[in-house]
């Protein structure tokens, strides 16, 4: 499996991380040289085998579907680079 | 008489209830090692008012009844969200950010009346095995080669907390390990550092990575103050939904030293081919203390390790793709300045740009790939798969009746910072082949300081422990410990 530029590309949008096109050559060259070195996974038998879920066997706890907590707008907003009114403020989605 | 910062945890402790010392004095003597070592890089950020309030608490409360970590002071890793200090991951992304919030392992230890001396330094969100990809620059290791004046890599990612353990800039540094993140910069520091059994601590507040994988825990100047440390770093917490509800033992009373009738395993897998000869000395010298010191040796396999590696550069990455795609410039953190016209995807993707190192935009869209339509089976279902052989490997020889596993810690000592940055990504990533296999399982691991290099270099040996058997493990290491008489500090250059 090769990757190529335009592959590169689509990752890059995907991750919605903005690489300029001179960068993705480089950028496909470096995806392949990691996906070479686990390519060899493909040696495994791994049939029959189940998929890991959990490292360690346990049962998910469940409890009471309530408020446990809340009621903080300024703490919730106080790192957003930009609040308004209550709100996290983003630039407009809807035309 | 002994300069304070140089205590260990346990000796520290001591002078304390003893009135020998003050926990504003060993507060002040580490805020004074660090200011000084500023070369070292060390610390990210540090935190003296905070410390030294803590500090002057912690001494207005001495005496019986005080918590077990009670004025004793220690550097916390930047991924660890602690309320109203810079917490960033070593990331221009979270740059600016100050959780309302402390992370439960650092309330714990809060709790338990530590001091906080500031935020140490590490590769960025994690990713890395050098210490190179940090927002703040490198960390320089405290170690340098006999004769020689090159600057040398402490390991990554919990660099700082290694060189800081290392150098005396606190009494105890946390950490977290994702593939190797706490033993490889505890052997090329030549401290000791644990990875506990995921689950064993609390991850709820630690800026994630790799969820399935990542696992704080203690980076320390001896065995003893590692069972000291995770003591109070441990425990269940409704929080994480991974956090396992079981009692935590008393670590530090499984301290005995006596490891008769333990066996050993010794992984041939381990053996690789280009190993240095000094590694594999001190691996065949590590099987004899421990022989000597009563344990039968036995020779394993663990046949699927050669896939761990590539397991693992699946599924880490997977899992930080999704992770970390809460870094959207809306909530926290660093946002681009956008153009005309530009909308919410723009946002979004320069802020991403502008907000992650290289390192970390590699893995990002690697998860991506592997995650896609089309590769998700191939590579990611695959991968998990694999990682269920592999912790069968493990289970297998547990099962055999093997109580603990001896491996070298790192393919060699401390290389030179710098001396990666051609090669391709892969290259770095060989740094973690003995211990990612410990996380690919769950288990618990410890890297012991064990010996040197021909350079004067520390090594380290790595124990792997059954699930849940830290305090097996830990008495195992302090065995080894005792063996390998291990004292040697880096001559002060900084």
């Amino acid at each position: 499996m090769s990757i190529d530029t335009e592959t590169a590309r689509k990752v890059a949008k995907l991750a919605r991380i903005a690489v300029p096109e001179e960068e993705l050559p480089a950028l496909a060259q470096e995806f392949n040289a990691i996906l070479g070195f686990v390519e060899q996974l493909g040696e495994v038998d791994v049939d029959g085998v189940e998929p890991m879920t959990g490292v360690t066997p346990m049962r998910l706890c469940r409890r009471d579907d309530v408020v446990t907590t809340g009621g903080m707008p300024d703490k919730i907003l106080s790192n957003a680079p930009d609040a308004r009114e209550g709100f996290f403020a983003v630039p407009k989605v809807v035309e | 008489m002994t300069q304070p910062n140089t205590l260990t945890l346990a000796a520290a402790r001591d002078a304390l209830q003893k009135g020998d010392v003050t926990s504003v004095e060993l507060t002040e003597a580490c805020l004074k090692a660090a200011g000084e070592a500023v070369a070292l890089n060390a610390y990210a950020h540090m935190t003296p008012d905070i410390a030294l309030e803590r500090a002057r608490a912690a001494d207005a409360r001495r005496g019986d009844g005080a918590p077990a970590l009670n004025g004793l002071p220690l550097g916390i890793k930047d991924l660890f969200c602690t309320e109203g200090v810079p917490s960033q991951a070593a990331s221009r992304i979270l740059d600016g950010f100050r959780p309302a919030y402390e992370s439960t392992v650092t309330q714990k230890l809060r709790d338990a009346g530590a001091v906080m001396l500031g935020k140490l330094n590490m590769d960025e969100f994690a990713m890395g095995s050098s210490n190179e990809t940090s927002v703040y620059g490198k960390v320089v290791n405290p170690w340098r080669g006999e004769g020689e004046t090159a600057e040398l890599t402490p390991g990554g990612s919990s660099g700082g907390s290694a060189a800081a353990v290392a150098a005396d800039l606190c009494l105890a540094a946390t950490g977290t390990d994702t593939g190797g993140s706490i033993r490889q910069p505890a052997a090329l520091t030549g401290t000791t550092g644990l990875k506990p059994t995921y689950g064993r601590c609390s991850r709820w507040g630690i800026v994630a990575f790799a969820s399935s994988l990542d696992q704080a825990g203690p980076m320390t100047k001896d065995v003893r103050d590692a069972a000291i440390l995770l003591q109070a770093m441990a425990g269940h917490d409704p929080m994480d939904s991974t956090s396992a509800d079981i009692p935590v033992p008393d670590f530090e009373a499984a301290l005995t030293g006596d490891i008769r009738g333990k066996v050993i395993g010794i992984p041939r897998e381990y053996r690789m081919d280009g190993m240095p000869e000094e590694i594999e000395t001190l691996w065949t010298r590590g099987r004899e203390m421990l022989q000597d010191a009563g344990a039968e040796i036995r020779d394993i396999t663990l046949p699927h390790t050669k896939y761990a590696l590539p397991t693992y550069y699946v599924i880490a990455p997977a899992e930080a793709s999704s992770n970390l795609a809460r870094y959207d410039g809306v909530r926290f953190g660093h946002r681009a300045s956008l153009g005309q016209g530009d909308g919410v995807t723009e946002m979004y993707e320069k802020t991403r740009a502008e907000g992650f190192g290289d390192e970390v935009k590699r893995r990002v869209m690697v998860g991506t790939y592997v995650l896609s339509a089309g590769f998700y089976d191939a590579y990611y279902n695959r991968a998990r798969k694999v990682r269920t052989l592999i912790k069968r490997d493990f289970e297998t020889v547990f099962a055999d009746g093997v109580d603990a596993i001896l491996t070298p810690t790192t393919p060699s000592a401390a290389f030179a910072l710098g001396a990666m940055a051609e090669a391709d990504p892969v290259q770095m990533y060989l740094n973690d082949v003995f211990t990612v296999t410990v996380n690919l399982a769950g288990l618990p691991g410890i890297s012991v300081p064990a010996g040197t290099d021909r350079k004067g270099l520390p090594l380290g040996l790595q124990l792997i422990g059954r699930p849940w058997e830290e305090g097996d493990l830990l008495n195992t290491a302090y065995a080894l410990e005792r063996a390998a008489g291990f004292v040697s500090k880096p001559a002060r250059w900084w």
